[in-house]
């Protein structure tokens, strides 16, 4: 249990058995009378926010999260498959919680899993990752602006938009938490 | 040290300055009473910080400047430091520094209009004139409003504040509601709470259910709270009583008597006003700082 003095910018609690985190945090005190704790939060599973006052007297759940690091495996036909570094425990996890970034995952990459009653809630990959181009137009050579792009596909199917100059067969950077791409890494 | 922070102290420095001058030339003295004492004034929600050999700091100097009213001091001043205890904010800290005064024979709405020339005079020797440009408006100061409690209520967060206060809502709304609106064009005092938030406040002569008290708001931001000062000894030894044992059903730290107030109300204190402004805040205002670090050596 948390008492409303221990509210601040950060901390996680748990509201009637869903996980939020407090992202403004403002100490209030009207001439004369109580302590408020005004909070905004957002909801660590569906993102939605709120804001929520509380009284010095007030009792605030703590929730059961924790954060560990997992090692991507395999995906099994329905579930991705991460496993522990040390004990190598499996934890197969819904396509649902990683949308897009599935599309980013390597196999033993280290990712940062957020976990709640036991289950992941969110999981953060490593911030970048190399992928080879297997489909995109020609480049255009000498044109290195990098604000005029193109559509390019990834092995997997994921398309990014890339700058003019990138050529089936380059191998790029991209950016894990807005799926975009970053740089040019090699030539094909 | 920043450049913003010695900057500010700067400008505090004439604030200070301005504002002595002002109560001089109004015929006040300033006076100086003890930070450690031995019994607070019991609040509900004012938590004093104990200083050792049954002693505590002084939460503000209330009770010592009214002892001083019972002996016929009639028009004082005092600029110095009152501790809260778990008090911390933007706007808060544990210590800050009160600025208050009491003027006998004076009655609540006339130290509003003195209280308000008092910020503009402050604002016009720090800032060169009556507007503040604060989060993107304009505040002129010269614009005095005055709104009772229970029409900024209905008006603001559509109840009434007698009935939110009597369901222990009024808080909330007044932080969340309320608040916000009050001062957004000048300087707004807020009149007569409902008597069950009266405090030190007398109840109006002409309506009981509402106290002599205002406090006063610029920017959504209080910056001081007065009272028709309730002189009625054995009413206020009621409420203390009734304040004690709101602490004392709380599990919160329970204050010994005060006496010598006491005494002071058995002197008899003469019919009087008095308010207590935050300085920091007031510094905030008139120089843009958006916590009270930026104003006070903290």
């Amino acid at each position: 249990m948390y008492s409303a003095s221990d509210l601040k910018k950060g901390l996680k609690i748990e509201i009637d058995g869903a996980p939020w985190q407090i992202t403004e945090f403002e100490f209030c005190k009207p001439g004369k009378g109580t302590a408020l704790y005004r909070c905004r939060m957002k909801n660590l599973i569906t993102g939605i926010g709120m804001e929520k006052t509380y009284r010095p007297t007030d009792k605030i759940d703590e929730p059961n999260i924790e954060e560990r690091e997992m090692y991507y495996s395999y995906f099994d036909g329905h579930h991705y498959v991460f496993s522990d570094p040390n004990t190598y425990e499996e934890m197969a996890v819904d396509a649902s919680i990683l949308g897009d970034k599935a599309y980013f995952l390597i196999e033993n990459s280290l990712c940062n899993f957020v976990i709640y009653n036991d289950e992941p809630i969110e999981i953060t990959l490593p911030t970048f990752i190399e992928k080879e181009i297997v489909e995109t137009e020609p480049g255009v050579r000498g044109d290195t602006a990098t604000n005029v792009t193109k559509p390019a596909k990834i092995d997997n199917g994921y398309e990014i938009q890339v700058p003019l100059f990138i050529n089936q067969g380059d191998i790029v950077k991209i950016d894990t938490r807005t799926g975009a791409y970053a740089e040019r890494v090699s030539k094909a | 040290m920043t450049e913003t922070l010695l900057k500010n102290l700067r400008t505090r420095s004439a604030l200070l300055r301005t504002v002595r001058d002002f109560f001089y030339a109004a015929d006040f003295f300033e006076v100086e009473t003890p930070v450690m004492i031995p019994a607070p004034a019991p609040e509900e929600y004012i938590e004093s910080v104990p200083a050792g050999q049954g002693k505590f700091l002084r939460t503000s100097p209330e009770l010592a400047m009214k002892e001083l009213l019972s002996f016929g001091a009639g028009r004082i001043f005092q600029i110095g430091s009152a501790f809260r205890a778990g008090e911390f904010g933007r706007k808060h800290r544990e210590e800050f520094t009160i600025l208050e005064y009491y003027a006998a024979g004076w009655d609540y709405k006339k130290l509003a209009a003195f209280t308000a020339e008092m910020i503009l005079r402050a604002a016009e020797a720090v800032t060169g004139g009556s507007r503040l440009s604060l989060h993107g408006k304009t505040v002129d100061l010269a614009n005095v409003e005055y709104i009772t409690v229970d029409e900024a209520f209905r008006r603001y967060a559509g109840v009434s504040a007698f009935e939110v206060s009597a369901a222990d809502k009024f808080d909330e709304l007044m932080v969340l509601k309320v608040e916000p609106e009050l001062g957004r064009n000048g300087i707004t005092f807020l009149c007569d709470y409902p008597a069950d938030r009266a405090s030190l406040a007398r109840l109006s002569p002409t309506d009981p259910q509402v106290a002599e008290r205002w406090e006063v708001y610029i920017d959504g931001m209080e910056l001081g709270n007065a009272f028709g000062e309730l002189t009625d000894g054995f009413e206020q030894k009621k409420r203390f009583a009734a304040a004690q044992a709101f602490r004392r059903a709380h599990g919160m730290l329970e204050y010994p008597e005060p006496e010598a107030f006491y005494r002071a109300l058995d002197r008899g204190l003469p019919d009087a006003s008095g308010c207590a402004v935050g300085f920091d805040r007031l510094t905030m205002l008139l120089t843009g700082a958006e916590d009270i670090s930026q104003v006070r050596f903290c």
